[in-house]
């Protein structure tokens, strides 16, 4: 159901331009001012929920840690600088390897109850499919969104962007150049999609807010092959548009086709909708308490901003007063003999 | 425990398929069994004295009624409480906003495993504090409800929460493999902290954190009825050892306070633990006193809010500087070591007396630069640093009827990474020693499903489901090696893996990792010994000394 949702809601985001274009002749309007728009809302917005993360404070340190700490003998007992890191060097390699491999994802396992012979058995498999699935996901998006940079910048910088075309491009099928990534990305997403429609336990956990962004993507994925691969557009009338976004210089050449409108107002809505929603996973995989911090505060002082040094443990003299009959009794020692001294005897 | 099924039944009944109603509207089961008895009123009366308007009203209810008594205002209790608690916690405010629901965590926690209800799966137990952050504070939430997976908070909601925040150990096992770290036991910590604040919580919890504040330790043991227990430890060890070992309490004057979780002085196998600790001290001849104020090193503030947890952890600064020590050596517990290497020095380091120094091996003279702030060790860290420059004799072959594995208490292993020491402190004390399955130890270890506060019996067959893990590991390295007891630094654990190896792989018994060392312990050339810590005769032996007495335990 939430995926038909989401389906639905992504068609009629197509719709929009398909019609709004041919029909209403509103070119500037979806050529400029919406991507325009689109990108203030998606750079205020992300900014904004950035902020609201770094005004939060970060009391503790709380790592989780995954292998031996530093011990006071490291050669008999050695760290695991990785997963247990105690400098900030260690702890940025640590966040490399999250942010660049998925390092935490790679780890998973799958649990399966058997019957065993005469008792339960619980087994545990490595599973890596979701973080394959993942990882050909996101960097295909990314390699994409790179590849794009070659319409807003004027010379073409050939590093990253002009390296990646070629070998992004290296497994030649037809002319144009295919692109790997382009069928990365739809693979990717068919994968991610597949995995939330089959499995039962993540169907359940799926919302229209999970289906939709796959969905949008793939739309924007297949209006872009579409665009190349078929419709054939005309780039050079697409980078005069483009560079006159970055340049103030608005311009909507008459050759562009509608394709290009509605691949650009997905991205757009893409932009909109990022902000709002998980898809902010992006920024916030940086700011993770327990992956950012180093797993040192047992040998070094941090400072808890709100800590309230009002609170404190209730004071011995308190309690030996409570106790300080039967502590006396017993033979323990005790501050003030007064408290030794039952009532009743303190008062003959 | 008559109505529980048995292990076979059980896991048969566990269905990983989840229900065809959505889980916002699949009700949640109230029934007995599926709670653990809230707090009684005199313990939050107590506790509001000590920190007033963290507690709600004390009184009399049950999560089995269908009027829970809440607050006229709870509502706006809860919600304010939630705003404050984004703003402390940047943990909370991101694990709200990132998680993008994929599942990871989802077959990772214990309870989950064991009881195949998809609420367990950490990603939905967030869920149910997600739903309502989305509804409450957030603009797509707040128009988007359905699509979003938002809900606005309700008794229902907060009800839910009661019963899934009580079925979570805060063990972090979903945590190490989520790819942005999501924490649901930090979640789980704030959820408690809110319902905190109207009144829903749990005796298991509230009566040890008030007896904590009063008599220092968590089962209310009162000073001279803790000498009196100590007392009886060290008749008990000079039964078995023919030597009268010092186990002094409450002296000023020396370098190092010993303080463990007060489960050790109370039950069994904890006793035997302590008796471990006591002897190995007298050995070594270490100026040491333990306190009686702050004779509990588990924090049980940890399960409730952070004010509680800073006040509870204080008395340990606070007794070091009465007494005059320089650094504290600490005793086998998992929560204990949770808070007293992520929260101690940020929290209560301004209280340290000008006194205290890093810790330093008194017998080899190592630095224990890794204590540098909080200046406090854990004692397989001290123990495993003696072995190493030998200054231990000790005869493994003593433990030689033993079989030994080694359960990783969550705590240590996820949010400290303590792994090795009491590894090798074991390999040194026993002969047999065997490694349970890898996706079940060190960092991936699996929870003895009682930590944090759900040690008790009203929830044993959650705690049986929670601990199928666990137990499944431990049956299999029954089976393969012949394992007879599975040895732990975590007080909790010695309480809860009890009942759970009885169930899951009967035969095998618990112990703590000091009662090991003792038994293989040389006091002198040519000691003999016939008896292990349990009184109970080593191989050999058998004849003799079978008609021991246990301790008595009353005056506890
Ligand atoms: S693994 Fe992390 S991101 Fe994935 S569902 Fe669980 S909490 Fe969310
Ligand atoms: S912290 Fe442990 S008990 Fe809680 S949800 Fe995660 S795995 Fe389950």
């Amino acid at each position: 159901m939430n995926a038909l949702y989401s389906l639905l809601f992504v068609f009629l985001l197509v719709l929009i331009p398909l019609f709004g274009v041919d029909a209403a002749h509103m070119r500037t309007f979806f050529g400029v001012c919406i991507p325009t728009t689109a990108f203030i809302i998606f750079i205020i917005g992300f900014v904004y929920k950035v902020v609201t993360w770094g005004r939060s404070a970060v009391p503790f340190r709380i790592p989780t840690t995954g292998g031996q700490f530093k011990s006071f003998d490291p050669e008999l007992f050695k760290q695991n600088k990785l997963d247990c890191p105690q400098t900030g060097a260690q702890t940025f390699f640590r966040m490399v390897l999250e942010i660049f491999a998925f390092r935490s994802l790679f780890r998973n396992t799958q649990v399966s109850l058997h019957e065993g012979k005469g008792h339960p058995v619980v087994a545990y498999k490595s599973s890596k499919w979701l973080w394959l699935f993942a990882i050909t996901f996101h960097y295909s998006f990314f390699i994409i969104a790179l590849r794009h940079l070659r319409l807003f910048l004027e010379p073409i910088p050939f590093l990253p962007v002009g390296a990646l075309d070629f070998v992004d491009g290296i497994l030649q099928i037809g002319a144009p150049v295919m692109y790997l990534s382009d069928v990365g990305l739809v693979v990717g997403v068919l994968l991610l999609l597949g995995r939330r429609l089959v499995l039962p336990r993540i169907n359940y956990i799926s919302y229209v807010s999970d289906y939709f962004p796959l969905l949008l993507i793939l739309s924007i994925a297949l209006s872009g092959i579409y665009m190349r691969y078929y419709a054939k557009v005309d780039v050079i009338a697409i980078k005069e548009l483009t560079m006159g976004l970055v340049t103030f210089h608005y311009v909507v050449p008459e050759s562009i086709t509608v394709s290009f409108f509605i691949h650009v107002f997905l991205v757009s809505t893409l932009m909109v909708y990022f902000p709002f929603s998980k898809l902010m996973h992006m920024p916030g995989v940086f700011l993770s308490p327990t992956r950012n911090l180093p797993n040192d505060s047992r040998a070094k002082h941090h400072v808890n901003p709100w800590n309230d040094p009002n609170i404190k443990a209730h004071a011995y003299a308190d309690y030996e007063k409570e106790f300080g009959v039967p502590m006396a009794e017993a033979g323990l020692p005790l501050d003030n003999p007064e408290n030794g001294v039952p009532k009743d005897e303190a008062e003959a | 425990m008559s109505d529980i099924p048995k292990a076979d039944e059980l896991f048969k009944s566990i269905d990983y398929n989840p229900p065809l109603t959505g889980w916002m509207e699949t009700p949640v089961d109230f029934s007995p069994g599926h709670w653990c008895y809230p707090a009684k009123p005199e313990k939050i009366e107590y506790m509001d004295k000590k920190l007033p308007g963290l507690w709600g009203e004390p009184r009399k209810w049950l999560p089995s009624d269908a009027d829970w008594k809440l607050p006229a205002n709870w509502k706006e209790t809860v919600v304010n409480g939630f705003r404050e608690r984004l703003k402390k916690f940047r943990s909370l405010q991101l694990f709200m906003d990132i998680c993008v629901r994929c599942g990871a965590c989802a077959d990772k926690c214990h309870y989950f495993i064991g009881s195949g209800d998809p609420k367990n799966m950490p990603v939905l137990r967030a869920e149910l504090m997600r739903s309502v952050y989305r509804g409450e504070f957030t603009v797509a939430g707040k128009i988007l409800s359905k699509f979003t997976g938002s809900r606005v908070m309700e008794e229902d909601v907060l009800k839910e929460w009661f019963i899934y925040f009580y079925q979570c150990t805060q063990c972090r096992r979903c945590s190490l493999f989520c790819p942005y770290g999501i924490d649901t036991a930090e979640m789980t910590m704030m959820a408690r902290e809110l319902m905190h604040l109207v009144g829903l919580n749990t005796n298991w919890i509230m009566e040890p954190v008030s007896n904590c504040n009063i008599t220092g330790n968590h089962l209310g043991i009162q000073p001279h009825a803790f000498k009196d227990i100590v007392d009886f430890m060290v008749d008990d060890i000079e039964e078995v050892t023919g030597r009268r070992v010092k186990a002094p309490l409450n002296e000023k004057g020396h370098e190092i306070l010993f303080i463990t979780p007060s489960g050790d002085v109370f039950a069994d196998p904890g006793i035997y633990t302590f008796m471990g600790y006591l002897l190995l001290f007298d050995y070594l001849d270490l100026d040491y006193t333990m306190s009686t104020y702050a004779s509990e090193g588990g924090n049980f503030g940890s399960f409730t809010n952070n004010e509680v947890m800073k006040k509870l952890n204080a008395k340990m600064y606070a007794e070091a500087e009465r007494l005059g020590c320089k650094w504290i050596l600490g005793g086998e517990c998992g929560h204990m070591w949770r808070v007293v290497h992520q929260y101690m020095d940020t929290m209560t380091g301004d209280t340290q007396w000008s006194g205290m120094t890093t810790p330093k091996s008194p017998v080899t003279g190592t630095v224990f630069d890794t204590a540098a702030a909080t200046k406090m060790l854990h004692i397989t860290e001290f123990t495993a640093d003696l072995i190493k420059h030998n200054k231990l004799k000790l005869d493994p072959s003593r433990n030689d009827h033993l079989r030994v594995t080694f359960h990783d208490s969550c705590n240590p292993a996820r949010g400290m990474g303590l792994l090795e020491e009491p590894r090798y402190v074991l390999k040194h004390v026993c002969n047999n020693f065997f490694e349970m399955p890898p996706a079940t130890i060190r960092e991936q270890t699996f929870c003895c499903a009682g930590g944090s506060g759900l040690n008790t019996d009203e929830i044993m067959e959650i705690r049986l489901r929670g601990g199928l893990p666990r137990g499944n590991a431990l049956r299999y390295v029954q089976e393969q090696h012949g394992v007879n007891l599975m040895a732990c630094i975590c007080a909790i654990d010695r309480a809860t893996l009890i009942p759970l190896a009885d169930y899951w792989a009967p035969g095998v018994t618990i112990s703590g990792t000091h009662e090991l060392v003792a038994n293989a312990l040389v006091l002198e050339e040519g000691e003999v010994r016939t008896m292990d810590m349990r009184q109970e005769p080593l191989p050999g032996f058998e004849d003799e000394d079978d008609d021991w007495t246990p301790p008595t335990k009353e005056d506890a």
